[in-house]
């Protein structure tokens, strides 16, 4: 390591591999109570394991610095604002953090006896209740761990349905615009992936399916309000086209945030949705999950529901796995419990009238910042939009900028850049989604920043080519890492 | 960007230089460009056989992933291997250094159904 | 209105720029059909509790929470998939950081060199352990990463029949079901001939009484359900030499720390629960599902992978790599249509790890088996006094933290009278193995205390 000057607040920080010494004391175990036993003596020699040559002997006060010096590197929703489109990056209520982290909860294992897991089990059946009554589904399942989990688990569902009608069902229809885990996910649920158009005006419209929907297709699989932040008002007309074929309408519930409250997604022909409680409900990303991706279904596909659930019988609550035709489970136990007490902790202080109100002020910020920057920015599709706006590149591209240009000049004024080339279906695309959370402030301050940077783009492309500079690292080499993979430090290995 | 006119070129953005029975088959200067710096190259083994407008290959950029289809049937006669170990040859000499495979070609080897070097670059001038 | 915190000048403000009088004039752009109805218009049509003060609330969770047994309390043996060890101080305390968990997956690697590092050093960490590769950034579970692990053995093998071992946790091998179920499971259990033997493993004879002659993987784990460790080896020898994969899954990555690693025992894929480290045990999760492989195998693997670089001025960097086997890029034929992982609980662990050291984490796994053998001896020495009464070990295989007893008297029964002394004795295996329904599964850490120990031999001797 080299004693040379600090970089302030983004000190050097070397690998903790390579802060090790050899016999330095981290945290020590707790001593013995009982007999010490020699491992050979009660296992196998062939059994036991020579060393564990690379772990680091590290001083707790190490592990302290490197990982706080590590967070330091990190922008969070703490940090700034993070207008990722798509991903609902919205204030995480510390109140939440306190919940899961109760004793009761956290330290509560998964196997304890019915009888004192009756808070944990009341919370999950309430939860699942709120989740349907806020999507207009007649059961929920928590068990997905992630968004695409709960998919996959939907897609299961819809498969088990069809089989158990004795006429399996083999394609999905999926727009373009979709996410990349809806056609991946239809895959690992066996499935064949139609890809249909969105029309002129980013809209799917029914006279499209219905020329691709037949009876061997299970499902119409959609995004509402679609990635372009656009809501698909024919939602209903496609649901029926589909309908009238046999076939069930799936939601991907990742922009519910835009519609909770205010309408229904069961009422527009909805069967099955998941929610991303990581995104609509609060619960952090923590850098990439856990997550949680609870579904929910109509009443057709309810006895497909993965087992185990959260019953009530009078006063006491339990866990029941007694459906012959449940997909199964999706994962060892019930899910992420402690990301389903964190969305408890939401909707119970929101309440009613606090989710709706979320989700008209996520529409009210996004529509604010589209309009505001929309001379600024080539808007492609300039209508009323939902919770997030679509812009792209097209006016800057003229001066040589692009939209990673953009992206990374943000970085430079303090915010989190947008979700950048997507959806597809747009080139150079920027996706802002301010959520309801930030103050007018912010978002003015984004919106003079954005128009600061639109100008800069005119009278000085190489100063957002050479961006971001206030950053722990410059531009990163993403074509070395994949040309030459280093995915792991080694001793006496290349330097990473 | 540069077009050889002794190349013919296909709708996927695969040139073709036939030589006898033996064709050579690359991706182009514009696929090189789209694509971005290439990091990574799967092709067929030799002796395998491709087929006329079927998959026989990927090449990846950092961020995209693309299927490389054959222009001709026959079997492999050749791989370039060089390639799979340096990928960023293909973004320096997509049609000379970077060739990719040589295919025995099977049947008569007409390649009058592909594109001239004309007929391509007017077809990217199109679908841009 | 927590955490909206426009005022009304605000919201008016915005509505004049968007041209609309009011919220209701703007929601009217919706079809009159979707919108719920009844209720205080605009707001609160829903039929969900009223909103709580944060007090309230905090008042409210409180409450659930205390309904809720903790482990203090009652002095609990259960294990199964997930161990309460001691969580050092150091790894809320920086896991809390909200840097940390407050950000997005990595996709802008410039202000996500926090993020990225750790989960480099993870990976590492996990290669270290299991002796394998290559490690992924995470998956979600022990029961999903089986599942992850069956469906990359079959992509890498281009077969599709798969083995698991009875001894395989049962709601990994349901996972692993639910998986395979839509896209054609050939899957077959090595079953009854395992646990009715006396050692309580995998007999390679078992397997290969159902493996035929185009098997794409094995699954075994180690130490498997019953606690026993198996004969990894062997069995590794055996489906190698019919060209199907060996899948090793660790549940209790506490074990690693002396145990050989799966990579040393010939496993090609290693995955995993590593809940043991840094994670609590939060009614069942979230847990941290790992995946560590040969590196020949890097491009069939799911789930993100970060990797080191540098940035444009020469210095260390690190980022997402090898993205387009994922979905965002490769769609229907991406590896796994895993998005969001459990980074936060990989950072947790590797936390854990780190602070423990290479010594550390030994001494831990020394006093789990010390202790687990200090009570399977005890209870291995009570006598059968009545016919109702008495204690077998289940099984002969050598144990680490976990282990299968057998009680001659009811097994409900005697759960039941265990907890009127504040003692939760296992799990009743029969709940997965119907024949298994005088067997106990018996998990000790270093959090069970002597006293606890002679304790449950001593109500179990009664």
């Amino acid at each position: 390591m080299s004693l040379g000057a600090k970089k302030g607040a983004y000190m050097d920080e070397p690998l903790i591999f390579e802060r090790s010494s050899k016999g330095r004391n981290g945290v020590e175990p707790a001593a013995l109570d009982v007999p010490g036993v020699v491992p050979s003596k009660v296992i196998p020699k062939g059994l036991l394991r020579d060393g564990l040559d690379g772990f680091p002997d590290v001083a707790e006060i190490d592990v302290v610095r490197h990982y706080t010096r590590l967070s330091q590197w990190n922008f969070g929703v703490d940090t700034g604002f993070y207008p990722l489109g798509s991903c609902t990056m919205k204030y995480n209520p510390k109140i939440n953090e306190e919940a899961a982290s109760l004793p009761g909860f956290a330290k509560l294992h998964p196997y304890a006896p019915a009888e004192f897991t009756q808070g944990a089990l009341r919370l999950m059946y309430e939860l699942e209740g709120y989740l349907a009554e806020i999507s207009g589904m007649d059961a929920v399942t928590l068990q997905p761990s992630a968004g695409a989990h709960g998919e996959l688990c939907g897609l299961l569902m819809m498969s088990a349905y069809f089989r158990d009608k004795g006429r399996p069902r083999n394609k999905i229809i999926i727009p373009d615009t979709a996410h990349g885990t809806n056609p991946a996910s239809s895959a690992l649920a066996g499935f064949t992936v139609v890809p249909v158009k969105s029309e002129g005006k980013g809209l799917l419209m029914p006279e499209a399916v219905a020329t691709v929907m037949d009876e061997d297709t299970a499902a119409v699989m959609l995004t509402n309000p679609n990635t372009l932040g656009l809501f698909e008002r024919n939602i209903k007309e496609i649901a029926e086209t589909v309908h009238r074929k046999g076939g069930l309408v799936y939601c991907d519930g990742a922009n519910m945030n835009a519609v909770m409250g205010i309408m229904k997604l069961g009422a527009m022909g909805v069967d099955c949705v998941q929610f991303n409680l990581h995104k609509t409900f609060s619960t952090p990303h923590g850098g990439g999950g856990p997550g949680s991706g609870p579904v929910g279904v109509k009443k057709p596909l309810a006895p497909f529901l993965p087992m185990p659930r959260a019953a009530k019988d009078g006063d006491k609550y339990s866990l029941v796995s007694t459906s012959p035709k449940s997909i199964g489970r999706m994962k060892s136990f019930y899910g992420n419990f402690s990301i389903m007490v964190r969305a408890y902790a939401y909707i119970r202080r929101l309440g009613a009238e606090g989710i709706k109100k979320a989700a008209v002020t996520a529409i009210l910020n996004a529509n604010y910042i589209k309009e505001k920057l929309k001379g600024d920015y080539h808007l492609p599709y300039d209508t009323f939009c939902m919770h997030e706006c679509v812009f792209s590149d097209k006016f800057q591209s003229e001066s040589g900028v692009s939209t990673m240009d953009i992206a990374k000049r943000l970085i430079d004024y303090g915010f989190h850049p947008p979700t950048v080339y997507f959806p597809l279906v747009v080139r150079g695309a920027l996706m802002i989604e301010p959520t309801e959370t930030e103050t007018l402030t912010t978002l003015d301050e984004f919106i003079e920043v954005m128009k600061k940077i639109a100008e800069e783009a005119r009278t000085n492309p190489q100063f957002l080519k050479d961006s971001p500079t206030t950053t722990k690292v410059g531009r990163v080499d993403e074509t070395r890492a994949a040309r030459e993979p280093v995915l792991r430090w080694r001793e006496n290995g290349r330097e990473p | 960007m540069e077009f050889p006119k002794d190349l013919k070129y296909t709708k996927e953005h695969e040139w073709v230089r036939l030589d006898g029975t033996i064709a050579t088959v690359g991706i182009t200067d514009y696929a090189q460009d789209s694509l971005g710096d290439v990091v990574y190259v799967e092709l067929p083994p030799e002796g395998g056989a491709v087929t006329k407008n079927e998959p026989f290959g990927v090449v990846e950029s950092v961020k995209a992933v693309s299927d490389l289809y054959s222009p001709v049937s026959g079997s492999v006669a050749e791989v370039n291997d060089a390639i799979v170990d340096s990928p960023e040859a293909i973004n320096e000499d997509p049609y000379g250094d970077a060739w990719m495979i040589k295919v025995e070609i099977s049947g008569k080897g007409d390649l009058s159904d592909l594109m001239t070097a004309e007929d391509y670059q007017k077809f990217i001038e199109e679908e841009k | 209105m927590p955490y909206i915190p426009h005022s009304d000048e605000d919201v008016s403000r915005i509505l004049k720029t968007l041209k609309h009088k009011s919220v209701e004039d703007m929601l009217g752009v919706f079809p009159e059909e979707f919108r719920i109805k009844g209720g205080n218009a605009p707001f609160g049509n829903l039929k969900l509790p009223k909103g709580l003060s944060e007090q309230e609330l905090s008042a409210l969770m409180s409450e659930l929470s205390s309904k809720n047994t903790r482990f203090g309390e009652y002095a609990s043996f259960l294990g199964a998939g997930a161990y309460n060890h001691y969580i050092p101080a150091v790894v809320r305390a920086l896991t809390s950081r909200s840097e940390f968990y407050t950000s997005y997956t990595p996709y802008q690697p410039e202000v996500s060199q926090g993020t990225l590092q750790a989960i480099f050093e993870y990976q590492t960490l996990v290669c270290q352990l299991t002796a394998m590769d290559v490690a992924n950034a995470s998956l979600y579970d022990g029961g999903s990463s089986a599942a992850e692990a069956v469906l990359m053995a079959r992509r890498i093998t281009g077969k599709n029949k798969v083995i698991l071992s009875a001894a395989l946790h049962p709601e990994y091998r349901e996972t692993v079901k639910t998986y395979l179920k839509a896209t054609g499971g050939d899957i077959s259990e090595v079953g009854e001939a395992l646990y009715c033997t006396e050692e309580g493993t995998t007999l390679p004879e078992a397997v290969e009484a159902v493996c035929g002659d185009e098997p794409a993987c094995l699954v075994v784990q180690h130490p498997n359900f019953f606690g026993c460790l198996e004969d990894v080896s062997a069995l590794a020898a055996f489906i190698h030499k019919k060209k199907g994969l060996l899948i090793v899954v660790v549940n209790e990555a506490v074990s690693l720390g002396l145990l050989k690693p799966p990579g040393e025992l010939g496993a090609d894929i290693a995955v995993g629960e590593m809940q043991s480290f840094g994670n609590a045990l939060n009614f069942g999760g979230p847990y941290l599902g790992f995946m560590a492989v040969k590196s020949s195998f890097v491009r069939q693997m799911p789930g993100r992978l970060i990797g080191a670089t540098v940035d444009k001025s020469g210095n260390r960097a690190f980022c997402l790599t090898f993205a387009t086997r994922e979905q965002h890029i490769r769609r229907e034929r991406a590896t796994s249509n895993i998005c969001t992982n459990h980074g936060l609980c990989a950072l947790a662990a590797a936390i854990h790890m780190v602070s423990l050291g290479a010594a550390g984490l030994k001494d831990t796994a020394v006093l789990n088996l010390s202790k687990a053998n200090y009570l399977k001896e005890k209870l291995a020495k009570i006598k059968r006094v009545l016919p109702s009464s008495g204690v077998s070990i289940a099984f002969n295989a050598p144990t680490f933290n976990e282990f299968t007893i057998k009680i001659a008297g009811d097994v409900d029964k005697t759960l039941r009278s265990l907890l009127g002394h504040r003692v939760i004795g296992g799990l009743a295996l029969k709940r997965f193995y119907p024949a298994l329904d005088k067997h106990l599964l018996v998990a000790v850490t270093e959090m069970n205390t002597r006293e606890e120990l002679d304790g449950f031999a001593g109500h179990l001797a009664l």
